[in-house]
Parts: C-alpha cells; structure tokens; sequence
C-alpha cells in the first residue's frame, strides 16, 4: 500500500477511495459454548440458506463481555467459516479478543455506543481499525451512525468516526466531532466539529443555533462570526469553496 | 432500598451544605432513618449547620482508616432521634478519602438507613467525586446566575459519565434540579436569570425552589436546619421539596413576587 508520492502526479489515477455504506448481517452472541454455538448457527443458515452462503458477517461480542464469559476467538472463527459465513470484522471486544481478531485478519470495529460517550473515553476515536482483507476478498465498509439521546453537558466531548445524531441539547462548553455529518435535533450551543478528518462534504443541522464554534474540515467560525439572521434558528451549515454557509434548513424559494 | 442522595453542583456557596442539612432533617422528620455525611474533608461546616460541632469526636477519615467504628463516628442528631451525622476531617484534606473505604463505609450504612445524603464539596476533584460517585439520586442545587448553571452542567455530564451507575451500565442516577437563592423581584429587573432560563439551559427536573431568605442565615448561625423554620418561606420551599422528592404532587412556590403570586391563586385562573 505504499505509495510513492514523487511519481503519483504524473501517472493517470489508478484508484481512489470512496464511502460507502453496507448493510451487513451483524451476529450477536449470548453464550460462550461453541457447541451451542456451532449447532444454533447451522440451525439458523438451514432456515435460508442460499440467504446465508458466502454472507460476511459481524461478530458482536458485547453481550457475551458484559457477563465476562471467554471465548476464543481463533475456534469462534473456524466455526463461523466452516458455517459457510466469512467473518469480516468484530466489534465490543475486550484487547485480547481484539488481539486474536487481528491475528485472523479479521478487522476490528468500534462498539456501538451506548448512550453518551463519557469523558473517559474521549479522543479514543472508534475509527474501525483499516485491518487488512479477509481471504474472501469482500470489499466491507462499515461507516457507523452514532445516536445519542441524553444531554452533552459542558466539558463532556463525543468523538465518531460516523455520522452523529443527537436528539439532546447539546450545552455550552460540550464539544462534538464526527468525521461525518453532524444532527442536532435540539438546541446546539457548544462546539461542533464535523469532517474533522477533512471530509468537505460533511455538513452540520441543528434546530437551534447557539454554538460557540462550529466547523467543517477545519473550517471553523466562532460564535463571534455569525450572523444575526442565522442565531436561534434550524440552520443547515455546509462548505462550499472552503467558505461556511449557514442557511436555513427550510427552502425559501 | 436505601437510597443514597448527593448533593452537589461544582460552584461553591450556592447552598450545597444548608441544602444537605435541611433535606436531612425533612426526610428524617418524615420518619426516614437519614444519615449525612460531609464529604468536604478539609473544610468541614455540615456540623456547623446541623449544631454539632461540640459533639465530634470521630470522623469520616477515622471510619475509614479503621481507627473508629461508624456507630462512634455517627453523631446523633439533637432535633431528631432518626437523623445521624457523619461529620469530616478539619485536619485531613480529600485525599484522606480512597474509592474503596467510601463505598466500605456507605455500604455498612445502607444497612441501617433509609436516606444517605452526601454533602458534596465545592469543584470536581477528589471530594466532589467520590461523594457522587456511588449516588442514586442527585440534587442539583443551581443559583440563578450563568457561571453557576454552568458549572451545574459540567458536573451533570460528570454524573452522567463516571458515577458507578455509568460504569457499571445501571440505570443512570436521577437528577433533580434545585435552584436556591432566588429572588422574583431581581429576575423581573432582569439581575438573574428566571426559573425558564435556567431550565431552557439545564433542561432538567426541577425540583423545587429555595427563595433568598434571610431565614437561612439565621438557621446556619444558630446551628438549626432551616426546614425547622417552618414560618419561613426557606423552610417551607425545603419541606415543599422533600414532599415532592418522596412523590407528593405539590405546585411550585416563590417563582413569582408577592403580588403575581396573588394573583395567580384569585386571578383568572
């Protein structure tokens, strides 16, 4: 994957990389006897099994955690492949399990999160870690939409590698970042970042407009620097040639 | 269940201890077995308040470093056989306080009472957190004024993240707003902010509100708590909230001055 920076310019484009988004099947697990497992699962894929044949899959891993049940994630994944499923990614791992994910290739994502993302885990973006291919060859993205629906207080900060939505307040002195798109279904007064990771495209809606600082792909503009006729009201904020546009979010035509 | 009640707010002298005290005493006078414990080790003034500054002889750090037993260090309330105080080290500071001695001793407590209420100290460091950390239910308590909702809503996102209930995935602690010294006549001047400017910001359930009065001052000065003052209008807001938190539905006092008050119970309405 290395690329040599001197000879890009003059060469015709020979990739590039997008965003999508897929909808994947997600398995969650409740117990940690493979047996079961195994028998359960091949149950399932008997039901439809030209559904199931080749499908990637997920491994959610939080249930079985939060009851600290172990499991090994190396026997987990033969029983999975020879299911006929190619497990594509886990997420709600513990380190270990995240570990011997990635020693079987199989990528690690971000746990969905569970309500506000506190303060102790900010700035540990859950970026799903770019593991390398699985043997199948698919070619998986999974962009996570975060969603929140209790308040950000003041000094609380919420990292996503997705989009966020947010149907609280959000206070002054809170700060949002996403490496998406931004919603706030609510009153917006502290700061909010989107495409910090220079996605031009993102863009930020909020019912009520009271940020302190609001910003996209570096772009930023201070609580200073807005507009009267854009205070208190649903806006939409978007960039176009590097300048942010507040407009509101209902069409006058 | 027992129930263990912080009260806090990240500012200090909003009312955090004359709170402590006064809804101590109302769960107590309720027939509750309530204890309080001050947690503003350093900087103890809860006996002060409650009038038992004489009678200290052990303390929350001597509980916890095993050099009382909690049936030494608790103080029994002159006013109320049913209300205990657990008073703090003048001559310690917080870090006299470790995560896992609290929770020893607030265990042992939950055995014999009802009501544990916490009287958080000012700021969101060591004392602060551990006096919320192992919380049910919160007490807001908010003056009329930007910096103090502020700092009330910096230590509601504390609350909501790194309490024990937050860890541990439990249902969140319950928040209850309580907005103290506030004075009807000063947010029609518009010198404070009003009871909706508050809760627009907060957006939280308000509990009840404590009017300016100069009843709390002479409570404190004479070591009783102020609910004991039942001519006051202070007492009265204290006891108004106290049934509201054991789930009384009473209609809010003293949001508006004298006059709209009048009016609002012969006028149209």
């Amino acid at each position: 994957m290395s690329i040599d920076p001197q000879k890009t310019p003059n060469m015709s484009l020979a990739l590039e990389f997008k965003s999508s988004t897929f909808s994947v099947p997600v398995l969650v697990l409740s117990s940690d006897d493979l047996v079961v497992i195994e028998q359960q699962l091949q149950e399932k894929i008997n039901l439809a099994p030209e559904f199931f044949r080749n499908s990637p899959l997920v491994l959610d891993l939080q249930e079985i955690n939060k009851h600290n049940f172990n499991i090994d994630i190396v026997a987990l994944a033969d029983i999975i492949r020879r299911c006929g499923l190619f497990p594509i990614g886990i997420r709600g791992g513990n380190v270990q399990q995240n570990e011997k994910a990635l020693e079987q290739r199989i990528p690690v994502y971000a746990g969905h999160s569970d309500g506000v993302l506190a303060e102790n885990k900010k700035q540990k973006a859950i970026a799903p870690v770019p593991g390398p291919k699985t043997d199948s060859d698919i070619d998986i993205e999974v962009i996570t939409t975060t969603l929140i629906t209790q308040p950000i207080r003041s000094g609380q900060r919420i990292y996503t590698a997705g989009d966020l939505v947010i149907l609280s307040q959000v206070s002054a002195g809170a700060e949002i970042m996403a490496e998406g798109n931004i919603h706030v279904y609510n009153t917006l007064r502290g700061r909010a970042l989107a495409g910090v990771r220079g996605n031009t495209e993102a863009r930020i809606f909020c019912f009520d407009l009271q940020a302190e600082l609001i910003s996209i792909a570096g772009n930023y503009k201070v609580s200073e620097d807005l507009n009267e006729s854009v205070r208190n009201k649903p806006v939409q904020i978007y960039l176009q040639d590097q300048a942010l546009i507040i407009k509101d979010i209902v069409q006058h035509h | 269940m027992p129930r263990i009640i912080v009260v806090t707010s990240g500012k200090g002298g909003v009312g955090k201890t004359t709170t402590s005290a006064a809804i101590a005493m109302g769960l107590a006078k309720k027939g509750h077995k309530t204890a309080v414990i001050d947690f503003d080790v350093g900087l103890r003034n809860l006996d002060l308040i409650m009038g038992c500054e004489r009678r200290v002889v052990y303390d929350f750090v001597n509980v916890i470093n095993g050099e009382a037993t909690l049936n030494q260090a608790l103080i029994r309330d002159k006013n109320c056989n049913l209300l205990y105080i657990l008073p703090a080290s003048q001559t310690r500071d917080k870090d006299a306080l470790s995560q896992e001695g609290v929770g020893r001793v607030l265990d042992e407590l939950k055995k014999d009472f009802k009501y544990i209420v916490c009287d958080s100290p000012a700021g969101i460091e060591k004392g602060a957190h551990l006096a919320m950390y192992f919380a049910d239910d919160a007490f807001v308590v908010t003056n009329p004024e930007v910096s103090s909702v502020r700092d009330s809503d910096r230590m509601l996102g504390i609350l909501a993240s790194k309490s024990r209930r937050a860890e541990q995935n439990d249902e969140p602690i319950k928040e209850y707003l309580l907005l103290t010294r506030y004075s009807p006549e000063r947010v029609k001047l518009g010198e404070m902010l009003s009871v909706d400017d508050v809760q627009d910001i907060l957006s939280l359930h308000l509990l009840g509100v404590i009017p300016e009065s100069k009843s709390v001052l002479n409570a404190s000065n004479s070591g009783t708590p102020v609910i004991l003052d039942e001519k006051s209008d202070a007492g009265q807001a204290y006891a108004d909230i106290i049934a509201r938190y054991l789930g009384e539905n009473r209609p809010h006092r003293f949001i508006e001055d004298k006059k709209g008050f009048f009016r609002k119970f012969f006028g149209s309405r």
